[in-house]
Parts: C-alpha cells; structure tokens; sequence
C-alpha cells in the first residue's frame, strides 16, 4: 500500500487536494480535502438582512447568481413575497444564463483539455483532440470562449454586471426590459443555439433533447462520422477509454428542482430524491452536517440549526468541509441527480446500466443534455415577458423572521437557511452543491461520493497527477469556492 | 535583417482566498475570450489554476522552479485575499499538494516576480473576506482595507520598481485585468499610472457615476424608493457612484451594461472598505434628510442647495418615471399637445 497526495488540481473551480491509498495499482481509499476556509457564514452574523444580497453571491465567482438566487429566495420568503411574473421569468434567464455558461465553460475548458494530454498520444483520436481541446489553444475551446461571452449578454441585459450582481431581490429582479431588448435577448439565445448546433452537436437541440435511452443515444452516435461535432467525438473518446465504467458515486441523487415553468410543465426541473430505485419527495428534514472528519467544532445538526466554528485543531479532521447527510446517507447532487428526479429517460437509462449510479460518462452526457433543455425553455421564456408590466415587488422586513432558499446551481443542489432577529441576521448557514459531493468522512467513516467514486479507480505506475483520477474528479464539476464557503 | 520574434511576457497567476470570479470576469475579455486576447498580445500563462493543463507535481515543481529563481515570473497575479490566520500560520489556506500556506508561497513568489498585480479588492485591499467577525486575518496584498502594510508591506516594489498594482473591482472588469497586463508586457505602466490606492488611474480616474445612465433622475434628484425603479439610486438605495472609481458606465460590462443601469446601487466594490458600509449596503445613511457620503470634491452645501433647486424644477415626466420600473410618461414631442 502506497500513499499519494494529489494537487493542487488545475481546471476545478478552487482549491483541491485528494489523498490516495494505492493497493496493487488501484485506489483503495480516497480521501478528499477542501483546504481553504474564509468564513462566509460568520461574515453575515449581525449585519442587516439585507446586506447578504451583497455578500453571499460573493462565495463563488461561478455560480454567483445560483448564490444571489438562493439569497432571494430565502429573504422572499422571510418578508412573505412573491416575484410578478415578469421577476420570475427574468430570474429564471438570469439564472439559466449561469447554469448553461457552466456547463459549456465545463466541458470545453475544464473537462476536455485532460485528452489532449501527452499521455493519450497512443489514441487514434488524440491528434484530434489536441487540436479541438489542448489548454488554451484548442479551437474548439476558444470558440467556446467566444460563444460563452456572448451568451452572458443575457445577464448583461437583464443584470447587468456578472459575476456579482444585485439584480436578483426578494421580490423579483431590478431590471425591467422593453421591446429592443427582448429582440435582442433573442439574439443571443439563436446565436448561442447556432453554435450548440454546429460546433458541440452537429444537430438540433430538438433531437439531443429527444434522445429516449441509451440505445437511442448509441443509434446517434453511430448516424455520422466520430468526429462531427464535439459531444459526439468526447463519446467516442469516452468509449475507447471506458468512462462509463469509471468513476460511479452513491445509487442516490437529490434535486431542489428549479425555474418555474408557465409554459412548459409548471417546472422545468422536478424536486425530489432518488434513492433504492425509487422516487420521493423532497423532504430534507434529515439532513445533517456531520463535522467529525471536518475542521470544525461543533455537533451534527440540521443546517436550520447548525453553526460554523472553525478549529485548525481538532483531532481526526483532514478538511474544512463539513459532511451532509440525509438521513445518515450521501446523496449525489448535479445534472446527472437532476435529471434523474425529471425522470429523463435517457438518463434513467445511463443509471440503470450502471448499477443505479452515475459514471464519468453520464454525468458529462447529463450536463449536455440540460444545454439542450435550457436553450428552447429560455425561448420560451423570453417570449413570455409582459410588456408594460412590473418585474419587482417590494415589501418590508420584519423584524424577527427566517426564511430558506434552495436552488440548482449548475452542480447541484444549493440552500440557504436564514434567520433574522430585530431585522439583523443572526442565523446563517449554507449547503453547497460540492458540499455534498466532496464531504469528508462522517462519524459512521462513510466516505463522501467523491471518495466513494475513486474507490477501484487504476493509478499508472509514475503518475503523480493521475490522469483517470482527475476525469473522475472534474466529472462532478466541482466548485471548491462554494464548497467550503 | 533578421526579426526576433520578443519573448513571451510569463504570467503566473495563483488563487488565494477567492471566489474564482476575478478568473471568471477576465475569461470574457476582449471580443473574442481571454485566450485569444493574450495570445494576439504576446502573454502567456505559465500557470493559471483555471485554464492551464498541468497540475499535482508538474506545477509544485514549477513553482519551486519560480521560488528558487531558475524560471523567470514577468508578472505574479494574486486573486483572493491572503489568509494568514489562525494565528499567523496561515493554515486558513494551505495550496493543494504542497503543505506550505499560500501566504506563504505568495511571500516568497512576490520577491521574485517583475512585476505584482492584485487581481480584484480582495487581493488588493482584503474586501469581503476581511470582514468583521471572522477569524480568518485575512489581508490584501499591500494593504489591508485602507493602511498600507498587507502581506508584503509598506513601500514594498517588485523588482520592476512598481507597488503592488491593485486591479480592484469585486469583480474587476475584464478590460482592467487585460489592458494592465498589456501595459506591464510593454513596459507603458510607470508608478504614476497608479493612483494612491495602487489603481491604474486609466480606469480609476474615472467616477462610476460618469456616463449613468440615469444622470437625467440624478441632475433632478428625482430618487427610486425601492429597487427596480428607473429613478436615481443615490438618494434613497445606497448607491455610491458618485464617489467610485471606475469607468463602468464608459467601458460597460456584458455587451454594454452596469450596476446602476441594471436597477441596483453601486456598492463602491473598487474602494479599500467597501465590505464595512457605514449602515446597510443598500439604503442610503442620511442626517436630518441628507445623505452623509455626498459626490467626492463638493462641498456639502452647495449640493444642499442644488438638490433643493433641482428638487423644485422636476419636469413631471421625470418624477413620474422615476417611481416606476418602465417609462410611463415618454418625452413631451415638439408637436404633440
């Protein structure tokens, strides 16, 4: 048995560090540390309600509006209100804008420079890819950059500025749009739906959306050269490599659910939590943070109770975050989690084919297939703007409240629990997305699923930076900045 | 005669205490992405956490490359405040891989770089991480809010004979980061480029409140109440464009935008302190009726005065407007009755 210490890790949002125990070239143990604390939560305790519209966004520069969002939602409810129906949809693009920039940012920026590497030059497709994908350099990753910076002129027009922003308020958003501006928020989104066609599916959004399961997606694959367009050469890559077979998490998935849907099916991502097979509800009474393994003191509580004390000290702790469970359980949170709970079949497919789990593959498939439901549903709403008509409703604070705010952040589930006495806030505690999916061991020492996912993972004689175990790692597309906030 | 092509300007960028959203801003620079701009502008990355290739040992080694002298650093940028708790072993923030404190590394960089740059208020003054009640003694490079001192140091100069170069902004605008780099590749950026903060003055000579698009509802003081509504913001929400530095409303975010003309206050995220407002973030402190923080350089009561007189000349177009989130009275037509 041999220990290896890996990181820092390059193309993950933050700080990461992964300690493995190596047994006969595989992983047996995987311990994954968050090394930077800054103490968010302590930062908001006596400050003006308010005040944390400010602050809280600025825990993560990627996903600051999922952060400003789950803000919002939590003072909405603390001051009883409720976004117009212009506020709503405007948030929902605010919002959607984010998610889909991650996810495009993730899977050309971070995900796929790894197959450029120098270890690959043994594939037929890697000369290919280190064309399309090296660092920097890849022309498909600079034409991403170009797409991503476009896009983001949806929030510029609904929000203007990003990352943080104060267009997201309790009662709806800041900005209302008139007619020049919702034809060109049309703009933006054919513009970017153009280039989601040509260069990452050589096909409509219509038919990636339709894909029904797995066999559906192999008839698609297998319709055109391996090549043409970059999702369909990342699933040739991932199968000469065997990525479905790498990398699978905990069989259970949790979802927030998320961007009211008026015109579509009343909500375009279904709350719920997939466990044994089974759908439920969203129920998150049982969540608990265990601190057992984390730098932190302080007992296992629900985050409506929970406190953030940090101690460098304490025994047993190799990580600054903190171990949600759900009734004692991990739970997988991100695209793949979603569309799970949404029920989409392809996805449903990809799990049942994988023992219930998600794999590196499925879970970059997943994030595709939501820029392929994200585009059309912020058509739609773009379409549904009211002219003339209020995007904002205000009210006042009381003086003693609390409120809890659970979005979808692009990887995974996000919430805010707040409480406000004499309109100052003297509660505050947040679990993010990577939270979940990069805890630390808890009290009964079970792993995370970051940790569980590495478990058996082949580390090639030599490697320090193990390549496989890095596909794993970014599978999550983890956000170390939330993390550990 | 031969031509030699220059060598590439080396840039080192590392993440301290920080959100990742500087990284995230700059990504968007220039009109085709950040990549494209620094390559066609001759800098390269000799690592960025974010966009760069290598990882794990490849980049320990490359540091230890950079801290021992044998690789050269054009420029070292920091993003994210420095974290030097708990009790100055700045275990807060240890770099991956490494087991040594970022602070510590930063410290050790910084002495061999050519040139310094804080990336975003963090970095540069401590900012939000900096806040009160935290344990985290958290800094920024060479400050810490508005005292000289920070990490390295009062009256530090990197070996290009330049303070640390603040490029604040929570985030900083794009343009900022790339056009500073720019000027430091080609040797354009002198100390007195820097204002007294450590900001280049090509941004920070300019006020937020230059070019608002509300300037019609400030000139009456025609004042929003709540937000959303088209009115100015100062009065009444906390905005603090008149006393920010920075060309937001000249040079414009995402396609041509801002705080203010997006319906929110300015929050002054350019300005060593900006974390610890006087009052809440977004309502403006006021005594007898009259916000304290008035624009900088005017005396108090002559904007008094002003505001009374313009107060009392409000077209009604402009009152009306200002209270709500569209245009409900258009502009009177030469013709129309």
């Amino acid at each position: 048995m041999s220990e290896l210490i890996v990181g820092p890790f390059s193309r993950v949002e933050g700080n990461l560090e992964v300690k493995l125990a190596i047994d006969d070239g595989r992983v047996a143990e995987a311990f994954v540390t968050a090394p930077l604390y800054r103490g968010f939560e302590q930062i908001m305790l006596g400050r003006p309600a308010q005040d944390a519209l400010v602050i809280a966004p600025r825990i993560c520069g990627i996903c600051s509006v999922s952060q400003s969002l789950a803000v919002a939602k939590a003072l909405g409810q603390a001051m009883g209100l409720a976004p117009p129906h212009n506020g709503e949809m405007a948030a929902n693009l605010i919002h959607a804008c984010e998610n889909a920039a991650d996810h495009l940012t993730h899977f050309y920026l971070f995900f796929l420079p790894d197959f450029a590497r120098s270890a690959y030059e043994g594939r037929d497709w890697h000369a290919e890819a280190f064309k399309r994908f090296r660092a920097q350099s890849g022309t498909a990753g600079r034409a991403a950059q170009k797409a991503r910076l476009a896009f983001l002129h949806v929030i510029g027009i609904l929000a203007g500025k990003w990352p943080h922003n104060l267009a997201l308020q309790p009662g709806g958003t800041t900005k209302s749009v008139d007619l020049g501006e919702r034809m060109r928020l049309r703009t933006v989104l054919a513009n970017f739906r153009q280039f989601l066609e040509t260069q990452l599916f050589a096909d409509s959004l219509e038919r990636i959306l339709g894909l029904d399961g797995p066999a559906a997606l192999a008839a698609w694959i297998a319709e055109r050269p391996a090549g043409e367009g970059d999702f369909r050469f990342f699933l040739h890559m991932a199968d000469d490599l065997g990525l479905d077979d790498c990398g699978r998490g905990p069989p259970r998935f949790l979802s927030h659910g998320g961007f009211s849907d008026p015109t579509g099916r009343g909500r375009l991502f279904a709350d719920g939590l997939w466990r044994n097979g089974l759908l439920e509800g969203l129920d998150l009474t049982g969540v608990r943070e265990d601190l057992s393994h984390s730098w932190m003191s302080g007992g296992s509580l629900h985050p409506k109770q929970g406190m953030t004390l940090p101690d460098a000290d304490s025994s047993d702790a190799y990580s600054w975050c903190k171990a949600p469970r759900l009734s004692g359980e991990t739970m997988e949170v991100g695209a793949f989690a979603r569309q799970m709970v949404s029920a989409h079949p392809l996805i449903r497919g990809l799990a049942a084919a994988a023992d219930g789990r998600a794999t590196v593959r499925s879970r970059v498939i997943a994030r595709a297939l939501e820029l392929a439901v994200l585009i059309p549903a912020m058509e739609r709403w773009v379409g549904s703007l009211i002219a003339h008509e209020d995007y904002c409703t205000n009210g006042a604070m009381p003086d003693r409240t609390h409120g809890t705010g659970l979005v979808e952040a692009a990887r995974g589930s996000l919430g805010h629990w707040l409480s406000v006495e004499k309109g100052r806030i003297n509660h505050y505690q947040i679990v993010a997305p990577t939270t979940w999916n990069f805890s630390p061991r808890d009290s009964a020492g079970r792993p995370g699923p970051l940790e569980e996912a590495l478990i058996g993972t082949i580390v090639e004689p030599g490697e320090d930076y193990p390549l496989m175990v890095q596909h794993i790692v970014r599978s999550f597309d983890p956000c170390m900045g939330c993390t550990v906030h | 005669m031969q031509c030699e092509t220059p060598p590439r300007f080396q840039v080192l960028w590392l993440q301290a205490g920080s959100c990742g959203g500087c990284t995230m801003s700059a990504l968007g620079a220039g009109p085709a992405g950040l990549s494209d701009l620094l390559e066609s502008s001759n800098i390269s990355f000799l690592w960025h956490p974010s966009l760069s290739e290598e990882g794990g040992g490849e980049v320990l080694r490359l540091l230890e490359r950079c801290r021992d002298g044998s690789q050269t650093i054009d420029a070292l940028l920091i993003e994210g405040a420095i974290l030097t708790g708990p009790n100055g072993s700045g275990k807060f923030q240890i770099l991956a891989g490494s087991g040594r404190s970022m602070a510590r590394w930063i410290k050790d960089l910084a002495g061999r770089a050519r040139y310094v740059v804080a990336v975003g208020s963090c970095a540069a003054y401590g900012a939000i991480p900096a806040a009160q009640n935290v344990p985290t003694e958290a800094c920024g490079l060479q400050y810490c809010g508005e005292e000289q001192g920070g990490l390295l140091g009062e009256g530090w100069l990197s070996d290009g004979g330049l303070p640390v170069v603040n490029v604040a902004g929570c985030a900083p605008h794009p343009g900022w980061v790339v056009e500073t780099l720019m000027a430091l590749a080609r040797g354009d950026m002198r100390a007195d480029d820097l204002d007294s903060f450590g900001r280049p003055r090509f941004w920070a000579n300019h006020l937020a409140h230059h070019g608002c698009a509300r300037n019609e509802y400030y000139e009456f003081k025609a004042s929003a109440l709540a937000h959303s509504q088209l009115g100015c913001l100062m009065e009444n929400l906390g905005c603090k464009g008149t006393q920010a530095p920075g060309d937001c409303n000249l040079r414009q975010w995402n396609g041509g935008w801002s705080c203010p003309n997006a319906g929110y206050a300015c929050i002054n995220c350019t300005s060593p302190g900006f974390e610890e407002p006087s009052g809440a973030f977004l309502e403006t402190p006021k005594i007898a009726g009259i916000p304290i923080g008035l624009p900088v350089d005017m005396p108090k009561a002559w904007f008094v005065a002003l505001s009374a007189l313009s107060k009392s000349a409000t077209p009604e177009r402009v009152r009306k407007n200002a209270r709500a989130d569209h245009v409900v009275v258009p502009p009177r037509r030469p013709n129309s009755r």
